[in-house]
C-alpha cells in the first residue's frame, strides 16, 4: 500500500485488557492503514471527551491518592499496619493468589476441553462460563449461598468461614483465563499436536513442549485479570462471608467500614493499594500484548 | 499405536468429566437452586412481591440509571474509539491504557473516589455543585455517575477493534466525493460498527443493571428514594420473615434472568463477530 505524503500513521492500539495475547493477527492487518493528526472538529471532540473522562474517572481516582497522603507517610503506614486492616489485606491477597493458581489449572483445562473436545451440550457450557461475569455480584453471593450455605443440599455450611471467600473469588474469576486462552488455542492447529504424537511424543510432552509455550502469554494475562478481579471483589461476599473481622473480612469490606465510620483517610490509604495493583495489572497486560504482537 | 489412542480417549474423558463436574458444582447447580428457592412457595407470592411499591420503585430507579449510563457510555465510547483509532495526538497510548482502568478497580474504590470529589459536605467539587442546586451523592445523579464509571470501557472495547479493522478507505472515498463528516459517519462508519456497538451496549446494560458496590456507597440506599434493585436484594435478604426473603429472591431472580437473557442475546451475535 502506498501512502500519500503528510498522512501520519499511528501505531495500532489494543485494549490492554481485551487485546492481550489475542489480537496479534489483527495488529498485522493494521499496518498500512492511515490516520491523521487532529483537525479542529476532532480536537474539540477530544477536549470534550477528556473533560468527561477526567470528571468521571481521573479526578476521583486522583482524589483517592491525595486523600491517602493527607496525613503523610507515617499515618499512611500506620493505617495499613493496624491489625484488622492488615488481616483483611492478608486474607484478600492470600485467597486471590490461591484462586488464581486454581484458575490457571482449571481455566486452561476448560479452554482445552471447549476447543478440542466435542460432545453434546458443549454450547451450554460456553454460556455457563460467562454467567459469573454477567450475574450481578449480589446475586452471585445468593447463588453460592444456596449450595454452600446453611440450607445446602450437600450438607456443608461454609457461610461465614474463610472458605466462602475462596468460593466467591473462584466464582467471579471463572471466565478470565478460559476466555484469554480459548482464542489462542483455536489458532494452534491440531495437526501440530498430531505430528508430535506421530513422532512418539507422550501426551505430557506434547502439552508441555508444544501447547504450553504458545499459551503462556494468554495464561499470564488471564491470571493477572483474575488476581485483580479477586482482590477488588465486594458484592458477592456481602451475604456470603458475614464480613467477620480477622476471619472473613476482605480489603473492600474494610474500606467500606472506614467510609461508614467517616474515616476517609484510612479508607483512601487501603483503597490506594487496590488502585496501585489495578494500575500494575494494566501495565503488565499492555507489556504482554505488545510482546505477543512483536513475535507474532 | 492403539495404546496411545486408548489413553488419549481416557484422558479426554477424564478432562471432560472434570470440567463438567467443576462447572456443575460452581455455577449450574447453585443457579438452579436459586430459581427453585424463588418459586418454592409457588407463583403467587412472587407476583405479590413484584406488586410491592418498593420493588417497583427499585427496578424503575435501576432501569433509568442504567439507561442514562448506557446513553452516556455509548456517545463517549464511540467518540473516544474514533479518536483513539483515527487520530494521533500526544498521550494517545496512555489514554488507551487508562480507559480500561474502571474495569480493574474495585467498585468500593469507585464509590470512595466519587464521594471524595462529589460529596456535598467534603468533596472537591461537591460543595460548589450543591450550592448551584445539584446534589450528586445520595441522589440519582450519583447513581448514574457510579454506574457510568464501572461500565465505561465495555462499548469502547467492542467498537475499537472493528474500527481498526474496517480501515479508512471507504470513509476517505466518501469524503472525497463530497460527503460531510456527519454524513460519512452516519452512512459509512456507523453501519460498519453496528454489531459491535450493539454488543457493547448489551454488555454495558447488563453491567449497569447489576452494579452494587459503587452504587451502595454513593446512593445511601434509602428505600423509595435511592434504593436500586441490587440494594433491595441485600436489604431484604438480611431482614427476617418469609415475605422479605421472597422479595429478595424474586428481585435476584429477575436480575439473574436479565443477565442470562443478555448473555444469550450477546452470544447469538458471536457469528457476526467471528466473520468480521
Amino acid at each position: 500500500m502506498t501512502h500519500r505524503t503528510g498522512v501520519v500513521e499511528p501505531p495500532p492500539l489494543d485494549s490492554p485488557i481485551a487485546g492481550a495475547a489475542t489480537n496479534a493477527a489483527g495488529r498485522r492487518l493494521l499496518r498500512g492503514r492511515s490516520a491523521t493528526s487532529l483537525t479542529r472538529a476532532s480536537g474539540l471532540g477530544l477536549g470534550v471527551a477528556l473533560m468527561w473522562f477526567s470528571l468521571l474517572v481521573l479526578i476521583p481516582l486522583t482524589a483517592v491518592l491525595v486523600q491517602a497522603s493527607e496525613g503523610g507517610w507515617s499515618a499512611y503506614w500506620e493505617s495499613l499496619r493496624s491489625p484488622q486492616t492488615f488481616a483483611a489485606l492478608r486474607l484478600t491477597v492470600g485467597q486471590a493468589i490461591l484462586v488464581t493458581v486454581v484458575n490457571i489449572f482449571m481455566g486452561t483445562t476448560i479452554a482445552w476441553v471447549l476447543v478440542r473436545d466435542h460432545f453434546p451440550g458443549k454450547q451450554v457450557l460456553e454460556v455457563v462460563i460467562d454467567i459469573p461475569l454477567a450475574l450481578p455480584t449480589i446475586v452471585a453471593g445468593l447463588v453460592l449461598l444456596s449450595l454452600y450455605g446453611p440450607s445446602s443440599p450437600l450438607g456443608v455450611n461454609w457461610a461465614n468461614t474463610p472458605v466462602s471467600v475462596f468460593l466467591a473469588f473462584l466464582f467471579v474469576t471463572l471466565p478470565f483465563i478460559v476466555r484469554t486462552v480459548q482464542p489462542v488455542l483455536l489458532e494452534i492447529e491440531p495437526e501440530v499436536e498430531e505430528a508430535a504424537a506421530s513422532l512418539g511424543a507422550s501426551q505430557f510432552t506434547i502439552f508441555s513442549r508444544v501447547i504450553l509455550p504458545s499459551l503462556a502469554p494468554a495464561i499470564a494475562s488471564g491470571a493477572a485479570l483474575s488476581f485483580c478481579r479477586a482482590i477488588s471483589e465486594y458484592g458477592s461476599l456481602v451475604l456470603l462471608s458475614g464480613n467477620l473481622p480477622y476471619s472473613t473480612e476482605v480489603a473492600s469490606v474494610r474500606i467500606l467500614s472506614y467510609i461508614e465510620g467517616d474515616k476517609l483517610t484510612e479508607a483512601a490509604a487501603l483503597a490506594s493499594i487496590l488502585l496501585i495493583v489495578a494500575l500494575i495489572v494494566i501495565v503488565i497486560l499492555d507489556v504482554i500484548s505488545r510482546r505477543v504482537a512483536r513475535y507474532a | 499405536m492403539r495404546d496411545t489412542a486408548g489413553s488419549q480417549t481416557a484422558t479426554r474423558w477424564v478432562l471432560r468429566v472434570l470440567v463438567v463436574g467443576y462447572l456443575f458444582l460452581l455455577v449450574i447447580w447453585p443457579v438452579v437452586l436459586v430459581a427453585q428457592e424463588t418459586f418454592a412457595h409457588g407463583l403467587a407470592p412472587v407476583i405479590d412481591a413484584l406488586r410491592q411499591a418498593e420493588v417497583i420503585f427499585a427496578f424503575q430507579l435501576t432501569l433509568s440509571a442504567a439507561f442514562w449510563a448506557v446513553v452516556i457510555n455509548t456517545i463517549f465510547g464511540v467518540g473516544i474509539s474514533l479518536l483513539l483509532v483515527r487520530y494521533t495526538f500526544p498521550g494517545r497510548r496512555t489514554l488507551n491504557a487508562l480507559v480500561d482502568l474502571p474495569l480493574a478497580v474495585s467498585p468500593i474504590v469507585v464509590g470512595l473516589s466519587l464521594i471524595l470529589v462529589y460529596s456535598g459536605r467534603t468533596g472537591w467539587l461537591g460543595g460548589s455543585l450543591e450550592q448551584a442546586g445539584l446534589q450528586i451523592i445520595y441522589a440519582p445523579p450519583g447513581i448514574i455517575l457510579a454506574t457510568a464509571f464501572v461500565s465505561m470501557p465495555l462499548v469502547i472495547r467492542e467498537v475499537m477493534p472493528v474500527l481498526q479493522e474496517i480501515g479508512t478507505e471507504q470513509e476517505q472515498a466518501a469524503r472525497s466525493l463530497g460527503a460531510s463528516a456527519l454524513q460519512t459517519f452516519a452512512r459509512i462508519t456507523l453501519p460498519a460498527i453496528r454489531w459491535a456497538l450493539l454488543y457493547g451496549v448489551v454488555l454495558s446494560l447488563a453491567r449497569s443493571l447489576g452494579e452494587f458496590g459503587a452504587v451502595k456507597i454513593v446512593s445511601g440506599g434509602v428505600a423509595m428514594r435511592t434504593q436500586t434493585a441490587t440494594l433491595l436484594v441485600e436489604e431484604r435478604y438480611q431482614q427476617f420473615g418469609v415475605e422479605n426473603s421472597i422479595i429478595a429472591y424474586t428481585a435476584a431472580f429477575i436480575l439473574a434472568l436479565i443477565a442470562v437473557v443478555a448473555l444469550v442475546v450477546v452470544s447469538s451475535f458471536q457469528p457476526q463477530k467471528g466473520r468480521r
